[in-house]
């Protein structure tokens, strides 16, 4: 076990330095800087939703949560580091609320989804409708549909002048998703990890075997939301404004489209998905022929008719076919069917 | 006493058109466990067929009350045979698909439609009700969903048919054994959720400013709807249709459509939270 | 065009390497004018003629000549109605494509998002669209009307039709916001009273509540700067309710997307509004331009506000260049700040040297069959808004958008 993890945290590593030092010199890093933003944001759905079996429809609440606490936070304080530290701890406290009101009310499956839903409307339609000036968080107007733009971005800690923007800025969240990969991945083999494995498994025999099931999802569903928070935070910082769309329920959908495209229940599927579709509309928007809405959708009902499980599984058990069976076989990872009537 | 009698009209026809935007999904969800994310595209094209067939001369009703359903109907059939039909019992993957539907549709209208289509005025002019003017076309939206959900009813208690798709949606196994094939009842299943889909958005079409991206509007409150409904169909959707009309009707009324909306998603909230089930999870059990 | 179809068919690897070689030896002998409109999603109502509109514009320039003896090309992107994505082509078009001027945005909020980065790697930015004014900034012009230079006109106009008691309902963000403190000015002004002032987030289709409450207040005059496809809603079920005949309408926003399409001339016909531009504008200027339009797309019906802004915008910038003889931001500024003015489709522009607005002539116009039809218009108005806190000519290091006090 000891020397799996530290072969595992070696790959990780080597791969993710050899990415960070190779794909700068094919992308510009200004698009990489997002793309590994929104790979951070499809981890943080793919850790509760792959692993914990919480199918939530309002990863974007908390991924705008923290871009608006790290906007409103770096206004009225005027330097990056406090805010930043909000900007995980209040989606993080939020969902631990959210997610207390849902567990311990036992509500589950589609019925989660629609709550989750429903908070990220709601946030929505809020902020939305604060354009007017008598919506001010301290120095912060909130901005309503146009949002806040014009905040101090992040700086070196201590020192409000030095900026860290362009280059450096794409090694920092670079280096941040790397750390947020490498807990998540010790967080998954810890106990806590295995354990929420086998809630999402089976949640009635972890529940009658003494687990405090509700406990464990408020707390892994707080997780993601601290993370997503993160990911809301360096994504206020690089476009250097923030609006209600972060909110917005295509974003959401959009999430949870990544999840499914790199492969739910692995690691490095939210990610890749992540990045690869967001890169995807970037590349369509430099070409005028086709309407691009009417692309994106042929590419992902193609997906889901002709690669299932999702890219990185699929990716993997042709790997697995072409060298051999050595390797363990990626467990088929079948979300249940939503129980009613 | 006129201006209660206006809000008693506006209430109930808040009601109303919550049913009938539901009412599709709430087939296609409740009876084969496929949630449409593109059910509001199917509403969007409803509305398009009825503006193109009242374009071409045909009666504006007629155009409402069965040609668009037809269309859509036809559409959804295409879809399903393509599409949905290879998803059945992956509830996600029929999402992530319907996501995507949903996007291809938006271009598609796009690109025959463009993004200024004359709508078509409402067949019924207002009327003056004491010192109000009154929207007769609401009367109309009212009448429509009473008897939808009166034919709903009819048609799965009182048909051979309905008793079949019942059938079938609870035990495909034993329907199949019993010589019914579910791959083609799940066709026309989905086949009138798509028809009432598309009623839903035709019948809506006099009053809305239709674009190819309108359906977005529709599909999270049908989608909460039906959801809080629980698993009795029409039960389900009346009761929640109702609850969550009133609610939202009443804080529109007395603060602002705004806080009307969020009172609607808030009630929703608290709802699911004490009948985790849906309201017919406790209430109305074994209703249909 | 026909780079950027290459660059989606290349493969990913070879695709930036193979991109920018070619720009680079391009650059000396064309000027390259950057792009960034949503042309899908849900604003490409707005988007799409704006494109198209920009196409044409440049099209001309070029079979006229060019600019200084080059050709000018278009590098366009498709924001797909996605702020991130601003950002990203911003950046795309500052850094890599380096471009010699950028027109786009359509939002404020996209403005606002790509407006910082055109300042700081020194690219000269124009923004085409009708907006609530207040941008002070040496680096971007905005060539769209502004809610003082529309309200001043109209108010009075319709006022004097109906009568003094207004009821007011905006669309609920900074644009509907300031504009109907404009209007309550005006009102004020004229001697009338706003007997109520309900706001709207976009997204709300369903005003059979707020017409039951207008019905209450009773006003002699409804001003609605409602905004977008939701809220085109509210025209449909205010005639409906049979209250189109009962009291007028006026607005700010209704058919700068021609929306007025979308309403059938029953619920239409009698609205007031002013802007620019209308393509029923009976002058030589715009008959030409329809006749273009007509020639390069076939169909004229798309052209619409914005659409002649884009243009208008082009044809500025491209005077701007001739005059300076040259392609160098600071000196296309200097050219511009002369007062340049030249004659677009909706009649005189002139850049006013303050403020880096236009001053535009205004129509004051009323829909009928689906067409806006011009009752009058008033020559020369100019961003009076803005020009109360803007003066790049005392402050020129200035750089914020200003909440204008009314």
């Amino acid at each position: 076990m000891g020397r799996s993890v530290l072969h595992d945290v070696i790959i990780t590593l080597v791969v993710s330095a050899l990415l960070i030092w190779l794909l700068p010199l094919m992308i510009s890093t200004y698009t990489l800087t997002v793309l590994v933003i929104y790979g951070m944001l499809g981890l943080s759905l793919g850790l509760v939703w792959g692993f914990g079996g919480i199918l939530c429809f309002g990863q974007a609440a908390f991924f705008g949560l923290g871009a608006y606490t790290y906007a409103i936070a770096a206004i009225n304080i005027g330097e990056s580091t406090l805010p930043m530290i909000l900007a995980v701890l209040v989606p993080a406290v939020f969902a631990a609320l959210l997610g207390a009101m849902m567990f311990y009310g036992r509500l589950a499956d589609v019925y989660l989804g629609v709550i989750t839903l429903v908070v990220t409307l709601i946030l929505f339609k809020f902020v939305n409708s604060t354009a007017g000036p008598q919506y001010v968080i301290g120095n912060a107007r909130l901005g309503g549909f146009n949002g806040i733009p014009g905040f101090q971005t992040l700086n070196v800690p201590g020192d409000p002048a030095a900026y860290i923007w362009g280059d450096p800025y794409f090694y920092v969240c670079a280096v941040a998703l790397v750390i947020v990969f490498l807990l998540v991945t010790w967080l998954l083999r810890s106990s806590f990890g295995r354990i929420a494995v086998g809630i999402r498994e089976n949640e009635v025999r972890m529940g009658l075997m003494g687990y405090d099931v509700a406990t464990r999802k408020t707390v892994l569903f707080a997780i993601g939301a601290a993370i997503a928070g993160l990911a809301g935070a360096l994504f206020a910082n690089w476009g250097e404004i923030v609006t209600p769309n972060l909110f917005s329920l295509g974003q959401s959908a959009e999430i949870i489209i990544w999840c499914i495209v790199g492969g739910l229940g692995t690691r490095f599927g939210p990610i890749v998905g992540a990045a690869g579709l967001a890169y995807l509309k970037f590349m369509l928007g430099q070409q005028s022929m086709i309407d691009n809405t009417l692309v994106l959708g042929l590419i992902l009902v193609l997906f889901v008719l002709f690669l299932p499980r999702g890219l990185v599984p699929a990716v993997a058990s042709l790997l697995n076919s072409i060298f051999g069976g050595t390797k363990r076989k990626p467990k088929p990872r079948r979300m249940r069917r939503a129980r009613h009537g | 006493m006129d201006l209660s009698f206006v809000i008693l009209v506006e209430v109930l026809y808040g009601v109303a058109s919550l049913v009938l935007i539901s009412a599709g999904l709430a087939v296609v969800f409740g009876m084969m466990k496929v949630i449409n994310l593109a059910h509001g595209e199917f509403m969007m094209m409803g509305g398009y067929a009825t503006i193109t067939a009242v374009g071409l001369g045909v009666n504006v009703f007629v155009a409402m009350l069965v040609i668009a359903p037809l269309v859509v109907g036809l559409i959804g059939l295409i879809v399903e045979r393509l599409v949905i039909r290879h998803l059945y019992g992956r509830l996600v993957d029929t999402m992530l698909a319907t996501w995507g539907l949903s996007l291809v549709f938006i271009g598609l209208a796009t690109m025959i439609f463009g993004n200024t289509t004359t709508g078509i005025s409402t067949p019924i002019p207002g009327f003056a009700f004491g010192g109000y003017q009154v929207n007769g076309y609401n009367f109309f939206i009212i009448i429509v969903s009473i008897v939808l959900v009166i034919a709903m009813y009819a048609v799965l208690r009182g048909t051979r048919a309905g008793l079949i798709a019942r059938g079938t949606m609870q035990r495909s196994d034993m329907a199949a054994a019993l010589g019914y094939s579910p791959d083609r009842i799940y066709m026309m299943t989905f086949f009138c959720g798509s028809a009432l889909s598309g009623l839903a958005g035709a019948v809506l079409a006099p009053l809305v400013g239709l674009v190819p991206t309108s359906g977005g509007a529709y599909i999270a409150k049908a989608f909460i709807t039906v959801i809080a409904g629980g698993p009795s169909l029409i039960a389900g959707l009346v009761s929640s249709a109702t609850s969550f009309g009133l609610v939202s009707q009443f804080f529109t009324f007395a603060i602002s459509p705004v806080i009307g909306e969020v009172a609607l998603l808030i009630a929703a909230v608290v709802l699911l939270r004490t009948m985790p089930q849906g309201i017919t999870g406790r209430f109305f059990k074994g209703k249909l | 065009m026909s780079m950027n179809r290459r660059e989606l068919l290349g493969g990913a690897a070879a695709l930036s390497t193979a991109a920018m070689l070619p720009q680079a030896a391009m650059a000396a002998d064309t000027i390259q004018l950057g792009s960034i409109l949503d042309t899908s999603g849900i604003f490409d109502a707005y988007g799409k003629p704006m494109d198209q509109a920009m196409r044409l514009a440049v099209k001309e320039i070029n079979d006229a000549g060019g600019l200084l003896g080059k050709q000018v090309e278009v590098a366009a992107y498709d924001t797909q109605s996605d702020m991130a994505l601003y950002s990203q082509y911003a950046q795309q078009l500052t850094r890599q494509d380096k471009v010699d001027v950028v027109h786009g945005g359509i939002l404020s909020a996209s403005r606002e998002a790509i407006r910082q980065t055109m300042r700081k790697t020194k690219t000269l930015y124009f923004y085409n669209v009708q907006y609530e004014g207040g941008v002070c900034d040496r680096n971007i012009f905005v060539t769209g009307v502004t809610p003082a230079q529309q309200v001043e006109v109209l108010v009075p106009y319709a006022m004097k039709k109906s009568g003094p008691k207004v009821h007011i309902l905006a669309a609920d963000y900074n644009y509907g916001q300031i504009t109907a403190r404009w209007i309550q000015k005006f009102v004020e002004e004229n001697g009338g009273e706003v007997v109520a002032t309900d706001f709207f987030p976009l997204d709300v289709a369903d005003f059979g509540s707020t017409i039951t409450k207008i019905q209450q207040t009773a006003p002699d005059l409804v001003f609605a700067p409602l905004v977008g496809g939701a809220h085109l809603s509210f025209f449909r079920q205010w005639s409906a309710a049979g209250m189109k005949d009962k009291i007028p309408l006026a607005s700010t926003t209704m058919g700068v997307g021609n929306e007025h399409k979308v309403l059938t001339p029953e619920e239409g016909n009698g609205i007031m509004v002013a802007y620019n531009y209308s393509q029923e504008l009976d002058t030589p200027a715009n008959i030409a331009f329809k006749a273009k339009w007509q020639a390069e797309y076939g169909d004229t019906t798309a052209i619409h506000e914005l659409a002649v802004s884009t243009y208008q915008g082009i044809m500025l910038w491209a005077a701007g260049v001739r005059k300076a003889g040259s392609i160098e931001r600071d000196a296309v500024v200097d050219a511009l700040e002369t007062g340049i003015s030249i004659e677009g489709p909706a009649g005189k522009v002139t850049i006013d040297p303050q403020t880096h607005h236009a001053t535009v002539d205004v129509h004051i116009m009323e829909f009928e069959g689906q067409g806006m039809t011009v009752i009058e218009t008033l020559p020369q108005r100019a961003p009076i808004d803005t020009q109360a806190v803007c003066d790049l000519q005392a402050n020129p290091g200035d750089n914020t958008q200003y909440e204008i006090e009314i």
